[in-house]
């Protein structure tokens, strides 16, 4: 059971949470120009790093906040900047 | 009998009486099960799991291997572990337990969330220290301990400290600690894992039950302590071969011989202080065994015990050292230690081999913890006490206010302790000796590990699969260590190089009971139940589970069959006219000058140029271009939509909302509020419904197809909209949750058909109407159902549009929806069959099939590829294949002729009587009362008036979240805000008991210094807002709000809490 740090509500467990997956992935600017390939990839493709990552969390049980942390996949570390 | 006459910690003026197989017994208050068939002479208490040998105690803790036993309904626990009470009745096991389906389980376990900035492990020396400085230096301090009182390893030796007894200086402690309100104690708890993040779990045990305690803290110390190991040689599991340490523990602490005559083969110093203790019990110590070259004068230097003798009863005899023979019946084995680092290593920390301790000791850290005492090799109680103080000061350190230190540590009697021998292994003499036992549990010998090197292993990993060594229910805690040692001999490497396997939680077993808690029968799983439930139940509803909710499937009358209800509840919706509870459709606010906007990108299809007062179907598809939902909604304003959802993905589609707007499109100013559980709903159905309606929302008959209305309905402000999934006349009709159940009987009674989700079905199966969840299942597109008419081609884009034309989704060839009619009209076709041509592979699948009244015959729905109507294919499911002609998917009034009832029916004169208000947990009150006392006391508020407020802060009301609040009680309302009155009731939980009460579901830190007042979070499995209050004075409790679907489940699990 992680602890997650909401920006919002503060250090709550995991199971207040949704998982979002990837974060940064933004939505295309235009997508009626994307290339199938593009568009693939922004519909399907995701990192998968061994190591720190990027990712989203909503507060679903609490603020209903979506936010985004860097988590290691390894260790579950949470960064603390 | 072996019982001393005095010492020890047993009460020996109360008697206890129990049975063993049977056999009637007696101990005291202060006995394990162990200690207690050790004083009744009982030698072999149970039988090895493979072999079927005979086994004795072997320890006196949770490593026992061997004295495993079935204790009432529990199948298998250690006689080590169980505290003797009144009654007890206990059998042997041949190994492995057996679950005992017919014995009662009357336990009441429970669970427990507690937080703190310093959680000590262990009660012993260290422990005690470390709880000791940290609870000093100001921090909030837990310290669990498995025992029935503190003091570990101190409970069971005759160490001074001080020159006075060492329990002595346990009181002290304890005397501190209990003075200090920020410390708690947890005795008779076991931690049994430790997680990320500092998230540790312990089990209590109570005489009524197991509580599981979930604890969260800063820092951990671990002061778990050591237990004491064997070593392989011949003839090591006889029912007399026990470990030193238990041996001294049972003439010490229990007061117990477990022997007459003893040799103690004493690999460490720990064989000459148990030499020392047995000696002063009146146990003969017939030989001390010491491979250590330099040994005290009283033992046999540089020997090892090289074999074992046993009676025709399998129990020790005689010890064998070489070529000499020692009459004994205990052989008390001191193999050397092992630090306790299993928790340790759960925490996903390294173990290293040290050298000189030959032991596994804890290396760097995983996470903010620190072991102290003998986990880490300190063995001496002085070296405990310093390294648990030093501990507790650092742990502290982070949350501390003042700052500890200065703790004396006490002078003991202990002699300083010589390394262990570096002995793992005796090799059989002769090939007539006896067995060499690696895994007393599991039956493992050293010859199973030769073979397991002999093909080639090498990892400890590979062998434990291969032998089974160390997967007992022990978990091979006395073995994990020879193991290594034998498979270092066997191999020619260290014990270090060898490593030890994967330490895993739990640490010790845990019944199933335990890890369930409350959370059983009814509040397994939470019932979401809707206003109108309680009439639902009355008239002998049978019900579906649709998600949490519970809803009718159908209303059976007299003795009907389910397909004779539906046919019947069918034709009066056809025919007459019927009402179906639809409370369960999600209902989301959508305010704000970008909502239709908004809309726009969700939808596929248009809603900012849809008429104020006007409804609109529409379906969202995921950005992948598959269809996610789809409902109705409706402009109310300007800037102001009402969306209905289905109800299995209410939450989804709200959560889906949110994802977009604070993701991807912060610009758009809208809002969305779930106002599913405010209102109630009733689908009023069929031709004849206009005069009901007439009836209860005088005017709201004359509604147009696909219109609304916010009137009054029955005297109530609500809304009517007019919308249909059945193809006939039909309205929805909402008022706040309170007036639901009224509702629901005026329209009942002015003569409405009840009917339920399977009629519900049928009547959108017969217009083809395709159901999400049912027809489409993630892979099917809005063009696959035929909805091309759906898809906006004007707007630029929506989510999903750019997927719809991926050469996948774009393609000719893909299943689409269609209708099905078996050649036999009564012939059915099951849902799920397969759908496959005179020749050739499987085409598609039948999504929906049903009896249909208005047809006369069955009738199916399905998705199938490279069809066309008039095909014939084979539905095949199981053994049966039956023919099917493949037709349009509308097999009713293709036409729309009945969309707007029966013209000769119109309003009649008059007005259905008032509505009668009923709050969410009103059928609770009288159990909410009984259930009462002087600790806590339970009642709901009800009708509390309340709205959700987004945007600019509104200067009162409760803050939820980045501009949200929730306003309550007798306020103003103002323009934006959402009533939400009936989308939550109130519990409210008042007395010193409270916390007490909340600590057993809520997972959130509600330590007053912590709490900030308010929170949302869960409570069981309920979400929840709960508020602290403090008036009246000195009085205060907590308001818990929640969803008034949640409301019987939530006051049904505090009513089971308040039981304590
Ligand atoms: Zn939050």
């Amino acid at each position: 059971m992680l602890l997650i740090d909401c920006p919002h509500c503060g250090p709550r467990d995991e199971n207040e949470f949704r998982y979002g997956g990837q974060a940064g992935i933004a939505y295309p600017e235009t997508p009626a120009s994307a290339t199938d390939a593009e568009w693939a990839e922004y519909v399907f493709l995701r990192d998968n790093p061994k190591g720190w990552f990027d990712e989203r969390w909503f507060h679903v049980h609490g603020c209903r906040t979506w936010f985004t942390l860097r988590r290691h996949t390894v260790t579950h570390e949470i960064w603390n900047p | 009998m072996t019982r001393l006459d005095k010492g020890g910690l047993v009460d020996r003026s109360v008697v206890l009486s129990f049975s063993f197989d049977g056999r009637r017994m007696e101990g005291h208050p202060g006995d394990t099960l162990a200690s207690a068939l050790l004083a009744n002479g009982v030698r072999v208490v149970g039988h090895s799991v493979e072999l079927g040998r005979p086994r004795g105690i072997f320890s006196a803790g949770p490593e026992e291997p061997n004295a495993l036993v079935r204790v009432g309904a529990d199948p298998m626990l250690a006689a080590t572990t169980v505290e003797l009470y009144e009654g007890l009745e206990a059998w042997s096991l041949r190994g492995k337990g057996r679950v005992d389906l017919d014995a009662t389980d009357d336990r009441r376990c429970d669970k427990g969330y507690l937080h703190c900035d310093v959680l000590v492990v262990g009660g012993g020396p260290a422990g005690l220290a470390a709880a000791l400085s940290a609870g000093v230096a100001g921090a909030r301090v837990i310290l669990v301990d498995d025992q029935p009182r503190l003091g570990g390893d101190l409970l069971n030796s005759r160490v001074r400290l001080d020159g006075s007894r060492a329990l002595d200086w346990v009181a002290l402690v304890r005397a501190r600690l209990a003075s200090m309100p920020d410390v708690r104690v947890l005795t008779r708890t076991t931690a049994i894992g430790y997680y990320d993040h500092n998230y540790v779990v312990a089990v209590e045990r109570r005489p009524r039950g197991e509580r599981l305690w979930h604890l969260r803290t800063a820092q951990v110390v671990l002061a778990t302590g050591a237990q004491e190991r064997s070593l392989a040689f011949p003839g090591n599991d006889r029912p007399g071969v026990m470990l030193a340490s238990a041996a001294r523990t049972y003439v010490n602490r229990y007061g117990v011989r477990p022997g007459r005559r003893a040799v103690v083969f004493a690999c460490a110093d720990s064989g000459y202080e148990a030499a020392r203790d047995l000696r002063a019990a009146g146990v003969e110590i017939a030989a001390v065994i010491d491979p250590r070259p330099q040994a005290p004068a009283e033992a046999l230097a540089g020997q090892v015990v090289t074999g074992t003798v046993a009676d025709a009863d399998g129990l020790l005899t005689e010890v064998l050292v070489g070529d000499r023979r020692f009459e004994a019946d205990l052989l008390a084995v001191a193999g050397g230690w092992n630090p306790v680092v299993h928790l340790f290593s759960q925490s996903q920390g390294r173990t290293v081999f040290d050298e000189e301790a030959q032991a596994f000791v804890p290396g760097a850290s995983a996470q903010a913890e620190r072991s102290a005492g003998a986990c880490r090799g300190r063995y001496g109680t002085a070296e405990a006490i310093q390294d648990g103080y030093a501990a507790g000061c650092q742990a502290a350190r982070p949350a501390g206010k003042r700052q500890g230190g200065g703790f004396r540590v006490p002078e003991t009697d202990e002699l300083p302790l010589r390394p262990p021998a570096a002995v793992w292994l005796v090799e059989p003499q002769s090939t007539d000796a006896p067995d060499v036992f690696a895994d007393l549990h599991r039956d493992v010998t050293v010859a199973d590990l030769a073979r397991a090197a002999g093909t080639g292993m090498r990892s400890v990993e590979h062998v434990k699969r291969y032998t089974t060594a160390g997967t007992g229910a022990d978990q091979g805690k006395t073995s994990g260590a020879v193991v290594a040692g034998v498979m270092s001999a066997l191999l020619g490497a260290a014990p270090g190089q060898v490593g030890t396997t994967t330490f895993r939680p739990p640490y010790t077993p845990v019944s199933f009971a335990t890890l369930a808690g409350r959370d059983r029968g009814a509040l397994s799983d939470p019932v979401r139940t809707t206003a109108p439930h309680a009439s639902h139940v009355a008239r002998g509803a049978v019900f579906e589970d649709v998600g949490q909710w519970k809803r009718p499937r159908y209303f059976p009358l007299g003795g009907e069959t389910m397909e004779q209800a539906v046919l019947r509840e069918c034709r009066a919706a056809r025919t007459g006219v019927a009402a179906m509870d639809a409370s369960t459709l999600g209902k989301i606010d959508v305010r704000g000058a970008g909502a239709g906007e908004f809309l726009d990108r969700i939808y596929t299809n248009m809603y900012s140029t849809l008429r104020v007062g006007s409804c609109r179907y529409g379906v969202m598809c995921t950005a992948d271009g598959m269809v996610f939902d789809d409902g109705t909604t409706t402009r109310l304003a300007d800037d102001h939509y009402l969306m209905t959802t289905t109800t299995g993905n209410a939450a989804a589609v709200l959560d889906w909302l949110e994802e977009w707007r604070q993701t991807e499109w912060p610009g758009l100013e809208v809002s969305f509020t779930s106002v599913t559980d405010h209102w109630a709903t009733v689908a009023v159905v069929g031709p004849k419904a206009r005069e009901i309606i007439g009836l209860i929302a005088p005017g709201a008959e004359e509604l147009a197809f696909m219109t609304y209305a916010a009137t009054k309905v029955l005297g109530v402000d609500g809304r009517v909209f007019r919308i249909s999934f059945s193809g006939e006349l039909a309205y929805e009709v909402n008022v706040p949750w309170w007036y639901g159940r009224s509702l629901w009987e005026t329209v009942l009674d002015l003569g409405a058909v009840p009917y339920g989700t399977e009629t519900m079905h049928v009547l959108r199966a017969e217009k083809g109407f395709a159901m999400v969840g049912q027809e489409t299942d993630g892979t099917v597109t809005p063009q696959d159902l035929g909805m091309s008419w759906l898809v906006s081609k004007r707007k630029p884009d929506f989510v999903g549009k750019r997927s719809h034309a991926r050469p996948d989704t774009a393609r000719d060839g893909r299943k689409r929806l269609v209708g099905l009619l078996a050649d036999d009209p009564a012939a059915f076709v099951a849902e799920g069959a397969q759908l496959v041509g005179p020749t050739g592979p499987m085409l598609g699948h039948v999504t929906s099939s049903y009896v249909s009244a208005a047809l006369g015959r069955s009738f199916s729905l399905a998705m199938v590829r490279g069809v066309a109507v008039g095909d014939r294919l084979s539905a095949v499911s199981g053994e049966s294949a039956v023919p099917v002609t493949v037709v349009e998917p509308v097999f009713y009034d293709p036409g729309n002729t009945r969309r707007d009832g029966d013209p000769a029916v119109r309003a009649v004169a008059g007005r259905a009587a008032g509505c009668r208000k009923e709050s969410p947990a009103a059928a609770f009150a009288g159990r909410f009362e009984a259930a009462g006392s002087e600790r806590v006391r339970l009642r709901e508020v009800p009708f509390v008036r309340m709205w959700e407020v987004r945007g600019a802060d509104p200067g009162v009301g409760l803050r939820l979240g980045p501009d949200w609040w929730l306003v309550t009680g007798d306020t103003e309302e103002r323009p934006g805000w959402v009533d939400v009155s009936g989308q939550r009731t109130v519990l409210e939980l008042t007395g010193p008991g409270a916390l007490d009460v909340l600590i057993t579901g809520c997972p959130i830190d509600l330590h007053p210094a912590v709490f900030p007042g308010h929170a949302q979070t869960l409570l069981g499995k309920a979400a929840v807002l709960l508020e602290r209050f403090s008036e009246p004075e000195g009085e205060g409790g907590y308001r818990i709000y929640v969803r008034s679907s949640f409301a019987t489940y939530l006051a049904e699990w505090l009513l089971d809490a308040l039981e304590g």
